[in-house]
């Protein structure tokens, strides 16, 4: 286990390296002066070349990179134009609301899909197949942004039981961990049907069902907790997807999470803070991603050797 | 499902074409006594913020929606299958390099890239389609590279290798077609992904800027009306909707008729 911990680490040293330099280049890709970019048309000459100075775009490109490599590790992203304060305290005054959306988001995903995934794989063929794979289908067609709005109408408009948006109860989660946690659903849904079906044609679950278990039984006892091995790996790989759509999710409901902060930093053109929430948001990704692998190397001992 | 979904994609394709021709508005055209008017017989879809025809503007949306999916999909699925095939034929120091950029790329989820560039390039539609297409070469070049590993073992490939065919011609007659099929159902899948993308670019203010008519833009103009015009939010959002459940459904379809084991 070591050794596949070791080669896992190692190899995604290069990707770590690869989404920083990335990262870096974005505020060179800006046309024209980045820092004219950020004052506007109204700046004086002066204030953009204290700006260029303070960002340190007056150096070179090397060096620029080299100090920006440092301070990462160093966990040090520069300061927010817009706020005069670290990116990275910016970021961590927030992120508990986004990891608050983010895991209520992967919660109701998994309370929704799995008893679907099941229900569609027990009564294959079936009406209830049918309806569960048609709604699993709407739900990855359905766009966040329509979806939100949406339940807005329904459920804080018209119905008037829950909050339309901001923070302060358990009640103003509901609408945006729903949104947020839909399409994860639909996927989720269709993967534990397919994974359950596979389960249900080994050996094991034929021998089951010919001592007389029921189809119901010979799921819920045998074949659901191996079919749970691909279904756990999605969850993890689809963490990414539910942090990216916080960046719509907090839009909608005002959330004050990461998402919201990079996009108010666009809105300002605050580009370290752009910087710096692209970054922390590509690096829990990879983080995630290695620890799925990880935790699949742990369930699957086969993985390891491969 | 197939049917259902090329049904779908064939409406819209044919509102999108003939369809700004006839309606009777302008979709730039304002009636500001009637503003956030909700649906009659006049205006089946009732009027925007601004009093403008709100089907007059999906129709001209529907445009823009299909064009950066189609545009999106054949850049990167252009530039995907080139690198993709050059690296599964060639191997060795090419697939390396092609294989880290494309890792680098894949550890960025979703559109996130997508929102980092069109940050630093500004919100257009011509930037939409490059920031979209600069994530979307990578799941081609990922399909193809693998069927190009399998074809440069197939006998026909080696017969042509040993007929005397330079890599150009065996890479492009002999190895691409092996990977068409494949291509083909992730376009599909792929315009559904570029028109939710473009869509979520110009809901977040970054795609295509106001006043031209985009499903996105209509969906954010929407947000803050939800209280007195919900129709502004509803008509946009079930276009989108529907448009990206026709390309599903056409994908998932083709798909099974590419690869039926994927059907069970």
């Amino acid at each position: 286990m070591a050794r596949y911990l070791v080669r896992r680490l190692v190899l995604t040293l290069p990707v770590l390296l690869g989404v920083a330099t990335l990262v870096f280049a974005l505020i060179h890709l800006v046309p024209g002066d980045p820092a004219q970019s950020m004052l506007g048309e109204g700046a004086s000459e002066e204030e953009v070349v204290q700006l260029r100075h303070r960002l340190g775009l007056e150096r070179p490109l090397l060096e620029q990179y080299r100090t920006f490599l440092t301070g990462l590790i160093r966990g040090d992203l520069g300061t927010s134009f817009r706020y005069g304060t670290p990116v990275t305290r910016e970021i961590r005054d927030r992120l508990l609301r986004t990891m608050q959306l983010a895991v209520a988001a992967m919660a109701v995903a998994i309370l929704i899909a799995v008893p679907l995934g099941i229900a569609a794989a027990v009564f294959r063929g079936t009406f209830i197949d049918h309806a569960a794979m048609t709604f699993a289908l709407a739900g990855i067609s359905m766009p966040n942004f329509w979806l939100g709005p949406l339940l807005a109408i329904l459920f804080a408009v018209y119905l008037g039981w829950l909050p339309v948006a901001g923070t302060g109860t358990v009640w103003h989660l509901v609408l945006p961990a729903v949104t947020l946690g839909a399409a994860l659903a639909a996927i989720l849904a269709r993967m534990t049907r397919a994974s359950l079906l596979e389960e249900l044609r080994e050996l094991y679950v034929v021998a089951a069902r010919a001592r007389g278990l029921s189809r119901l039984r010979a799921v819920v006892r045998h074949a659901f907790r191996n079919s749970l091995i691909p279904v756990v790996t999605i969850i993890g790989l689809q963490f990414g997807a539910v942090l990216t759509g916080t960046i719509i999710t907090e839009t909608i409901f005002a959330w004050p999470g990461v998402g919201r902060l990079l996009i108010q930093a666009i809105t300002f053109r605050d580009y370290p803070l752009v910087q710096g929430c692209i970054l922390f948001i590509s690096l829990t990704y990879v983080g995630m991603n290695l620890l799925t692998d990880l935790t699949y190397g742990f369930l699957d001992p086969r993985i390891r050797y491969d | 499902m197939i049917r259902i979904g090329f049904v779908i994609v064939v409406i819209a394709v044919l509102a999108a074409a003939v369809g700004p021709m006839l309606t009777p508005y302008d979709p730039a055209a304002q009636e500001l006594a009637r503003r956030l008017e909700g649906p009659s017989a006049s205006h089946p879809f009732g009027l925007d913020e601004l009093g403008r025809d709100i089907l007059s503007r999906l129709l001209s949306g529907a445009r823009i929606s299909l064009m950066v999916g189609l545009a999106v999909v054949s850049v990167s699925s252009i530039l995907g299958m080139l690198l993709g095939s050059i690296a599964g034929y060639f191997g060795g120091v090419v697939d390396d390099a092609i294989s880290r950029i494309v890792d680098v790329l894949m550890a960025f989820p979703g559109i996130l890239l997508a929102i980092a560039l069109v940050a630093v390039l500004g919100p257009s539609l011509t930037n939409v389609v490059l920031a979209l297409s600069v994530i979307g070469w990578v799941g081609y070049a990922r399909l193809v590279r693998s069927q190009s590993l399998r074809a440069r073992e197939f006998e026909f490939v080696q017969a042509a290798r040993a007929l005397g065919a330079g890599a150009p011609r065996i890479v492009l007659r002999h190895v691409l077609p092996t990977a068409f099929p494949a291509v083909v159902v992730q376009a599909t899948l792929g315009m559904a992904g570029a028109i939710i993308a473009e869509a979520s670019l110009s809901f977040l203010g970054l795609g295509v800027q106001p006043p031209t008519p985009s499903w996105g833009t209509m969906l954010d103009a929407g947000r803050s009306h939800l209280f007195d015009a919900p129709h502004l939010t509803i008509f946009p959002g079930l276009a989108i909707a529907l448009l990206v459940l026709g390309f599903n459904f056409l994908g998932d379809g083709l798909r099974d008729r590419v690869d039926p084991k994927l059907a069970r």
